[in-house]
């Protein structure tokens, strides 16, 4: 067994006096692909951005790539920039183009030449099927389009491991396909990927692992055939009957 | 109610209507433009007060006769949504009309068909209409102050050059425009100060030394709204994004200090620079009245802006900060190219609002003895040979701001065009 890219350890976050996270354990390994399901207001989203740092824990370690996050990591840019994350709200950057959003991190981030950054992000956008739309601004394209686009920005930084934090759930029904898809081949590319989600059908075809968690607990963590097939907490079939 | 009903019109008669109600709007006009241009009461034969009212009631009737929700024709639409939408509007919009009908032949015959132009003293004016004689005579005097007349090409070229160089950022070549910023907000100050130092002040390369106590009227209104906007921008921002910092003391300094300057009054500000300042600064030290009021007017305008500034970041949805973050951007990377951006677009008519307020603010820089355009005018009136023409002398100044803050206020609407795009 190879040594994981995040490890948390009895990880615990507040919001004041309310507990969001309580004592969270997870291991996730190279190439893995996780998805994490649940209730609304269960802590999901939360759980994503402690691990690149968008929210700060109080209690336990979560240990990225080998570093640890606390008040002292110095370079929190560099993690971040390693972990690459697509948001529910895409926050694309209205006032860039779409080839400009994807090129702005690799050019003074990474200090990329501007040209290769700009071959990358074609290349990206490619992948992504809306390379002919790069010299559209944000606001001009469909939900689909944008979340596509945040995607490919993502994955302009080369990251080591993707974040979704329900990335279809601002879109249309129609455009919901269109990402998915998009997730799916980048999944079968190899690439370390946390998706919270509520699309048990993605997760059913490339996840490895599911995480249920209620109430700011994993209450389950299983392999994704055996999570379907014989959820073990009553809990977990609760949710899974009412959304399959 | 009966009669109003009757004068209703209906879609199929609107045509008839609309007729005879713009007649009988046309000779409410009619007659109150002979009543004031031509001082014929054309109503004469009517009882006293209702030969007054007469306009009034026929315009009245004529608005009310064209009123219809929708006509289809597109004036007509367009003047019952906008001055006709009810009988109070209706009543209101024949009040203003008239009011400025009345007022025209008066200020027309003072401000030009009565005013005097010609000769160069007081004994020109002796009509009884405005005396452009006491600008004439004076307008050199309002342009450029006290300043030697034969060197007022130094001021004209010093301000041509800098404007010049106002401009280098639209011809700059592309691989430089990254330095653009760098430009306007550190190089461009510089030189702007060098070449009105070495050409207004003079006092090398053979040029005659001429104290800031000299300069004055529009020149110096412009001289100092050109620092004071140029530095009191930067400054803000440094202030806005100071009072949302995480650190403590910084966050604390900034609102003290924004807090400070908001609080007091722009003149006790101007005092205390010429007067209380020099006594708390070494003997030998010097700098001079204008460059300390302009400094004054630079932080207490700069308060303003941080707060201007401050708004636009505040409205910049959080997605925006964690988007940027989780690409691995630090602090400044990601103000600099993801949130100032958008958060400068949208304080735009704030900052002009602030920007015009400032122009606006500099004939207060009088009470310490330097007299920009206003402070000029206000040395002329109680000039022994010009007295009596102070109204002369402040509509002139108020054309004067009012062209300067117009194309302000226009530059401000193109950069919002200019800088819109769609979220």
């Amino acid at each position: 067994m190879s040594d994981p890219i995040i490890k948390i350890q009895n990880m615990n976050k507040w919001f004041g006096d309310f507990q969001v996270l309580k004592n969270i354990n997870l291991e996730v390994e190279a190439n893995k692909k996780i998805v994490v399901c649940g209730p609304s207001g269960s802590g999901k989203s939360t759980l994503i951005r402690c691990i690149n740092r968008l929210e700060e824990h109080q209690e336990g370690d979560i240990i990225v790539d080998g570093n640890e996050l606390s008040e002292k990591t110095k370079d929190i840019e560099k993690i971040r920039a390693e972990v690459g994350m697509v948001f529910q709200q895409f926050n694309l950057f209205p006032h860039l183009s779409i080839l400009d959003n994807c090129t702005l991190a690799p050019i003074w981030v990474k200090k990329m030449p501007k040209k290769e950054a700009q071959e990358l992000a074609l290349d990206q956008l490619k992948k992504v099927q809306i390379d002919d739309q790069a010299n559209k601004f944000p606001g001009q394209l469909s939900g689909g389009q944008q979340q596509r686009c945040a995607i490919a920005r993502a994955l302009c930084m080369q990251p080591k491991i993707m974040l979704f934090d329900e990335p279809t759930s601002a879109l249309d029904p129609e455009m919901i396909k269109e990402v998915l898809d998009a997730m799916v081949s980048l999944a079968k590319g190899g690439m370390t990927m946390i998706v919270v989600t509520h699309e048990m059908g993605f997760a059913k075809e490339v996840a490895d692992e599911v995480i249920f968690m209620d109430e700011g607990m994993i209450i389950e963590k299983a392999e994704t055939k055996e999570f379907f097939a014989s959820p073990k907490s009553d809990r977990t079939k609760l949710f899974l009957s009412q959304i399959l | 109610m009966q009669t109003i009903n009757f004068l209703k019109p209906n879609r199929d008669n609107i045509k008839n209507y609309s007729i005879i109600g713009s007649f009988l709007v046309l000779v409410s006009l009619i007659d109150v433009i002979s009543n004031a241009f031509l001082k014929i009461n054309l109503t004469s034969f009517l009882p006293g007060s209702l030969s007054t009212l007469f306009p009034l009631i026929i315009g009245l009737i004529g608005l009310n006769m064209m009123r219809i929700d929708y006509s289809g024709n597109k004036t007509l639409d367009l003047l019952n949504k906008n001055i006709n939408t009810n009988n109070f509007n209706a009543l209101l919009t024949l009040l203003i009309l008239f009011s400025i009908i009345k007022a025209l032949p008066q200020s027309l015959s003072w401000m030009i068909l009565d005013a005097t132009i010609s000769g160069d003293s007081k004994d020109a004016c002796t009509g009884t209409g405005a005396c452009w004689t006491y600008i004439k005579v004076w307008f050199r005097r309002f342009m450029y102050g006290m300043y030697p007349n034969e060197f007022h090409w130094r001021i004209n070229t010093a301000f041509i050059l800098v404007i010049a160089l106002g401009f280098v950022g639209y011809f700059m070549k592309e691989n430089l425009k990254k330095y653009l910023a760098l430009y306007y907000v550190i190089i461009y100050p510089v030189i702007a100060y060098l070449v009105i130092y070495y050409l207004i002040s003079g006092g090398s390369f053979g040029l005659q030394w001429v104290e800031t106590g000299a300069w004055g009227g529009l020149s110096l209104t412009f001289i100092v709204s050109f620092f004071c906007l140029i530095f009191c921008f930067p400054l803000g921002m440094i202030f806005a994004l100071g009072r949302r910092s995480n650190l403590p003391v910084i966050k604390y300094i900034s609102i003290c200090y924004i807090e400070f300057w908001r609080g007091v009054p722009l003149i006790t500000v101007l005092f205390m620079s010429s007067v209380m300042f020099p006594m708390f600064l070494p003997e030998d030290f010097f700098m001079d009245k204008l460059v300390r009021v302009i400094i004054a007017i630079t932080l207490f305008e700069a308060a303003y802006c941080a707060e201007v500034i401050r708004g636009g970041l505040q409205s910049l949805p959080r997605g925006q900060y964690d988007a940027a973050k989780s690409l691995g951007m630090g602090y400044w990377k990601m103000h600099i190219f993801v949130i100032l951006p958008q958060a400068l677009k949208l304080v735009i008519p704030g900052i002009a609002n602030t920007f015009l307020a400032l122009v606006k603010d500099t004939p207060l820089i009088f009470v310490v003895g330097l007299a920009e355009l206003a402070g000029m005018l206000a040395l002329a009136k109680t000039n022994p040979k010009w007295l009596g023409f102070a109204m002369e002398g402040y509509i002139f100044a108020s054309i004067i701001f009012w062209i300067i803050c117009y194309a302000m206020s226009k530059y401000s609407y193109n950069l919002e065009a200019k800088y819109k795009t769609e979220r």
